[in-house]
């Protein structure tokens, strides 16, 4: 199955926090290494989203939205590590 | 301006103009829309009347302040959504939209980087914001781009690149058939047209490749392999329908 890039959870993840996510550093659980969310390997629709570490394979997010509801499970993260916003703020 | 608003706004179309036989260009108004750096994107969601709803995400051909964004949508044969922006929506149909979204695989005039943009097919429609926020910006960053596609039928705003060609170099790759006339035969990019059409790894560039899943994923191991960086490189797939 093709997958897509972690820009596509940019979308999905709108609503749990308000940071922009895919610029945001996460580390695998796995395999321990540390990528934007952006470079994770994403395979969507139509259940949901399922982010795999770019370099083990290891689930790090699942993403389901139905029924005017949407769950985000980060299982496979470590940490999540973003810029600070008053950095962030360049336009 | 890079910030998403919070919940889903409503944009009309106010221009659409077709792009090849098989995709449009279309440019909607959203009232409160922010404004969105070159190469982030928008998620479009169409609700029918028994109530479902099919979201996809699109990358935006404009950069900069205002409330106008435009999109350059494929027509994708078995598609859900892509038939019906391309064929079906009319001036002043609205749909709803969710961005802008994604700081990733984006590109800012302050970025000091040399920049490489690879496309691959409709891949290019990220690079078109970003070559227009080049040109706006009056930026003196070298940017060029390589941009592969099935045939000179299929390019997506061709007069508006060869106009930039001061200052963004596109350099045409056909992979199915060529313009009459053309030095080089059709065929798939490899790794040595890589290595002759773009920025090597000693000027430190930072390469975006936007494609099918199997296109950026060829192009980015053969860049890896000529000896850029993983870091060095981002990448947008795009699939679905």
């Amino acid at each position: 199955m093709d997958h897509l890039d972690g820009n596509v959870l940019a979308g999905p993840i709108t609503g749990f926090f308000d940071f922009e996510p895919t610029t945001a550093q996460g580390q695998c659980q796995s395999c321990a290494d540390i990528a934007a969310l952006g470079q994770a390997m994403v395979y969507g629709q139509p259940m949901g989203f399922v982010a795999r570490c770019g370099n083990c394979d290891n689930v790090l997010i699942v993403i389901v939205e139905r029924a005017g509801q949407k769950s985000l499970n980060m299982r496979g993260l470590r940490w999540l590590r973003v810029a600070d916003p008053v950095e962030q703020n360049r336009i | 301006m890079t910030s998403p608003s919070a919940g889903w706004l409503t944009g009309s179309l106010t221009r659409a103009h077709p792009l090849t036989t098989s995709a449009r260009s279309i440019t909607f108004t959203v009232p409160s829309w922010p404004g969105n750096d070159a190469g982030q994107h928008v998620d479009v969601r169409l609700t029918s009347p028994d109530g479902y709803q099919a979201v996809r995400s699109y990358s935006i051909a404009s950069a900069g302040p205002g409330e106008m964004i435009e999109l350059a949508i494929d027509r994708l044969p078995d598609g859900e959504v892509s038939p019906f922006l391309v064929n079906d929506l009319e001036l002043g149909d609205t749909v709803e939209l969710r961005g802008p979204l994604g700081g990733w695989f984006v590109w800012r005039p302050d970025q000091p980087q040399p920049v490489q943009l690879i496309a691959g097919g409709s891949g290019v429609v990220p690079f078109i914001a970003m070559t227009r926020a080049h040109a706006s910006a009056g930026n003196s960053v070298p940017m060029q781009l390589l941009y592969s596609l099935r045939t000179p039928e299929d390019a997506f705003f061709r007069d508006e690149l060869s106009q930039l060609a001061a200052t963004v170099r596109t350099t045409w790759h056909y992979t199915s058939i060529v313009p009459p006339g053309w030095s080089r035969s059709a065929g798939r990019l490899t790794a040595k047209d890589l290595q002759r059409e773009t920025l090597p790894p000693e000027k430190t560039p930072l390469t975006y490749i936007c494609g099918s899943t199997g296109f950026v994923e060829t192009v980015s191991r053969a860049l890896t392999s000529l000896g850029h960086a993983p870091d060095a490189i981002r990448t947008e797939r795009f699939g679905g329908t």
